[in-house]
């Protein structure tokens, strides 16, 4: 069943608001404010489950009534993914937000979902240890939100994803069971890697309840550094150098924008002895582009991208394409916004993944947005829109599906076959 | 298998392609694990995606359970042809299809040799990192099947960390498209399900991997400690001191005496040997080095050697690699476990299997990944012995009985196959294998794909978990249940 061809959401029954009030206390259910509603679609209730089985336990009775719920962490990313078809409850994870084992001598840490990312690594660096992931927003942003959001940052280069990190998970499924995959050791092949399958899939398959991580250690010593180069070809040859290079880097990005020329950062960690040398090495790839220590607020630019002035004339998008065709990639980004008299600034991972973001007039947004997700996937890359306004809200963020939708949505069914979470957000109408 | 049917898979892959006779469907009727033994209907041996989906159309149509197979160097029955099935076997579909060494990317035939990879891309100074010990046999089809690990995963990842797309036919011989070349395709983590998936969700045909570029120095040191205790405690110092070792390995003395025997590494004669292996930038690599040695003789460590050359590091491998083996030499037959446990569980578990095995009269071999806690316990007996093979693996069982009360795993890197499914109702409650079983029938709703591993009880697809059916003859009440 595809979620755009369900009804319009019944009005929530006595019946169902007495089956609440026995499961949840007062100060558990409370009204959406219009401030909850997500591209305008309002829900009635907000509800926040102290422990995992009542967020199950609600989620079921949910189900069963046949409302929509939209997961919530934070808050943060909330707007991310296309409108709700339907949207009636609101479940939050804000209480459900203990760090429940930090396993320190194992390198591993039991986590509930509505953890913020900030509480959780305050609690890790007290034996020295971090999630090594910079996601957006970590003061507020939670656990299960960055999970379902698959959200990383400059440090996916040496640490990987969340794919890489996330050894155990927990979800709580329409049915009204818990249901938990993977472990608690770093090292576990026993059935379906479904931590992988939750993450990333914006909370349409189950709710993340708890997850188990696997940490690293805080460095003793990390430099940043900034090089300047003339034009995108010559940070695509700078960013490729030092991929081909035997240097240890934990993150490499390049800036590009409508109005400066690239600049690019990167990030050392280990010993003294160690980032000494390696800067020694920087140095002799660098050529003639200038290298400077970076600005301490190197490593926040992708959150930077979200400080924009006018929220109905921006948008954000999540680029991926193939390192080596960042000139390509920004040449596209020039052709694209220039003739729309647009404003772009971009950043760019040497994972190949980027961010850009486009302003200038609505209407031209739309022209220009979709002639960009069209190249980038002809190039095999993809074009994911985080942010628009809201008069763009019926343009789809994902892009194009492939030949692989027809099983997700199979997957879709087997788990929350009315599509009470998230109905119409994901992929292909999911 | 009627000769009709037999005769239409003979006209998808030629007779070159189809193993019918008695004899020659013998070799394919265990993987590494023996002590199973299924003879498949037949054989077949595509070599190309378009024969594959033929073969698993026809499969679909008639209801024929296939097994895919690569090398067949699996350790838990993965690869055990299942009764009135057919055993497809990836090996002629070896064909390394690209190699983009700037983007570090390479695209594979599922039948191509893991170490061939890594010989491939040599020549540029990159390496496939997942490392079986099997590697230069095994293919990465089924290290894709598997999740294949090895030493060296404790840095790099596992082979799920290292696989970004794959092509794969489905069970009803459909094509799709799981991830890709670029990262975080948008939808749901396909590939990511896939990998590990041991054969239960179709066959993949073409698989896109990650290659890693070669570090300025490595540097491989071997310590000998009095016993696995002292070797165990200098594990927790070296992680305790932040650092993130390439590999960290631990043998006891019964291994080193069997890999001494075999393949004579010259490893000093201890009760508990440690390799540690550190790479990355040279200077980086001195700091760290001077740190480990330290550690491991504040731990008890009586002799510290650095392998100095390539062709020393690779001879304390060799011994390391071929431990498994090796056990041939002092004993007729062995069993060997995969367990995980909690690195910190380590000396309680150990002292649990010395008791074990002095209980039962068995010895016990232990090899580990020690870095990441996973035991690789070899059981010795001897089958000419009534009731030891019974015996031992009744002593591999109860260790991973252990390693799940310490908050471990039944397998890290081997898999679950047909020898330990009926482990996963220990480590696993119903409502999680029930989910697991709803994403099988997403990919597999007949369930042929390998269809009588992994899962304690296969359930039919569209059953509800937990709910009793009874048989008509009981509502007929004419047969009881007990």
């Amino acid at each position: 069943m595809d979620a755009a061809a369900q009804s319009a959401s019944p009005v929530l029954s006595a019946a169902f608001r007495d089956k609440l009030a026995a499961l949840l206390g007062t100060d558990q259910i409370r009204p959406a404010s219009p401030a909850d509603a997500i591209f305008g679609v309002q829900p009635h209730l907000i509800l926040e489950p102290a422990t995992e089985q009542q967020l199950a336990t609600a989620l079921h009775f949910a189900n069963e009534a046949g409302l929509a719920v939209i997961p919530r962490g934070g808050g943060t990313k909330v707007a991310w993914g296309n409108p709700p078809s339907r949207a009636d409850l609101i479940l939050s994870a804000a209480r459900l937000n203990r760090i429940i084992e930090h396993a320190w001598a194992d390198l591993t840490v039991t986590v509930e979902a509505g953890c913020t990312m900030q509480t959780l690594q305050q609690t890790l660096a007290q034996h020295g240890q971090r999630l090594a992931l910079d996601p957006l927003w970590p003061e507020k942003a939670t656990v299960g939100g960055i999970l379902s959001t698959n959200d990383s940052g400059a440090l996916r280069l040496r640490f990987g994803s969340l794919r890489d990190l996330i050894i155990g998970v927990t979800i709580a499924l329409p049915d009204g069971k818990l249901a938990t995959s993977g472990g608690k050791v770093v090292k576990n092949v026993a059935g379906y890697d479904l931590p992988k399958l939750v993450t990333g899939a914006l909370g349409t398959l189950g709710i993340i309840t708890r997850a188990v991580f696997r940490l690293h250690s805080v460095p003793r010593y990390a430099r940043s550094y900034s090089i300047s180069t003339v034009n995108a070809e010559e940070a695509q040859r700078l960013v490729l150098a030092i991929q081909d290079s035997q240097l240890a880097h934990a993150a490499l990005q390049s800036h590009f924008s409508s109005d400066a020329s690239p600049t690019s950062d990167i990030l050392f960690e280990g010993t003294e002895a160690g980032l000494e040398a390696q800067a020694v090495h920087l140095r002799a790839l660098c050529r003639s582009a200038q290298m400077s220590e970076a600005p301490p607020n190197a490593w926040n630019a992708r959150q930077e991208l979200w400080s924009f002035s006018d929220p109905a004339s921006t948008a954000i998008a999540k680029v991926s394409i193939l390192p080596t065709d960042i000139v390509r990639t920004i040449e596209l980004f020039r052709r694209t916004a220039e003739p729309h008299r647009l404003r772009w600034k971009s950043l760019v991972y040497a994972t190949g993944l980027g961010w850009l973001r486009v302003e200038g007039p609505a209407e031209n947004l739309h022209r220009a947005l979709s002639s960009l997700r069209a190249e980038l996937e002809k190039m095999g890359g993809s074009f994911v829109l985080l942010y628009r306004p809201a008069e763009l809200s019926s343009f789809d963020a994902w892009g194009s599906p492939g030949d692989s939708l027809p099983l997700m949505k199979a997957i879709k069914h087997q788990l929350d076959p009315a599509y009470t979470l998230n109905p119409g957000r994901f992929l292909g109408g999911i | 298998m009627n000769a009709s049917i037999l005769n239409e898979f003979r006209s998808i892959v030629g007779d070159r392609g189809l193993v019918s006779s008695l004899e020659e469907r013998h070799t394919y009727e265990c993987d590494g694990l023996t002590n199973f033994r299924v003879l498949p209907c037949a054989v077949l041996l595509p070599t190309s995606i378009e024969q594959v989906q033929s073969i698993l159309r026809l499969c679909h149509r008639e209801k024929i359970p296939f097994v895919a197979r690569g090398a067949g160097t699996g350790l838990s029955g993965g690869a055990l042809p299942v009764e009135n099935g057919i055993v497809l076997s990836l090996a002629r579909m070896n064909r390394i299809l690209e190699v983009d060494i700037p983007n570090a990317r390479v695209t594979v035939e599922p039948g191509v040799i893991n170490l061939d990879v890594t010989s491939r891309v040599q020549p540029h100074e990159y390496f496939y990192a997942p490392d079986p010990s099997s590697q230069s046999v095994c293919s990465i089809g089924g290290n894709v099947a598997e999740n294949a690990g090895g030493a060296h995963c404790l840095k790099y990842g596992f082979t799920t960390t290292h696989v970004i797309g794959l092509e794969v036919v489905l069970p009803d011989g459909s094509l799709v498209h799981l991830g890709g070349k670029t990262l975080d395709t948008p939808g749901y983590d396909l590939a990511g399900v896939f990998v590990g998936s041991e054969g239960t969700l179709g066959v993949a045909t073409k698989i896109i991997l990650r290659i890693v570029k070669r570090p300025e120095c490595v540097r491989t040191l071997l310590a000998a400690f009095p016993s696995t205790n002292e070797a165990g405690a200098a594990v927790s110092g070296i992680i305790a001191a932040g650092m993130l070792p390439a590999a960290i390995e631990m043998m006891d003395h019964l291994a080193i005496q069997a890999a001494e025997a075999a393949v004579h590494a010259n490893y000093p004669d201890c009760g508990g040997l440690l390799l540690v292996e550190l790479d990355g930038p040279l200077a980086e690599v001195e700091a760290l080095l001077a740190h480990v040695d330290e550690i491991c003789r504040s731990n008890g460590a009586w002799e510290i050697r650095v392998a100095q050359s390539d062709a020393e590091r690779a001879l304390v491998w060799k011994g390391r690699k071929a431990a498994f083996a090796a056990m041939g030499r002092i004993s007729p037959n062995y069993i060997v476990q995969d367990g995980v446990i909690p690195r910190t569980a380590l000396p309680r578990v150990m002292s649990e299997i010395a008791r074990l095995s002095k209980e039962n009269a068995l010895r016990v071999a232990n090899v580990f990944h020690a870095g990441d806690g996973n035991l690789h316990p070899l059981v010795l007996y001897d089958r000419r012995i009534a009731g030891q093979e019974e015996a031992a693996l009744a002593l591999s069982m109860k260790i991973l009985e252990l390693c799940l009360a310490a908050g471990g795993s039944i397998t890290g890197e081997h898999g679950v196959g047909e020898e330990k499914k009926c482990m996963m109702a220990k480590m696993f409650a119903e409502p999680d294998l029930a989910t697991m079983q709803r994403v099988r029938c997403a990919f597999d709703p007949l369930q042929l794909s390998n269809p009588t591993k992994v899962f304690p009880t296969p359930r039919l697809c569209g059953e509800k978990p937990g709910e009793y059916i009874s048989h008509a003859l009981e509502s007929a009440g004419l047969a009881e249940r007990f």
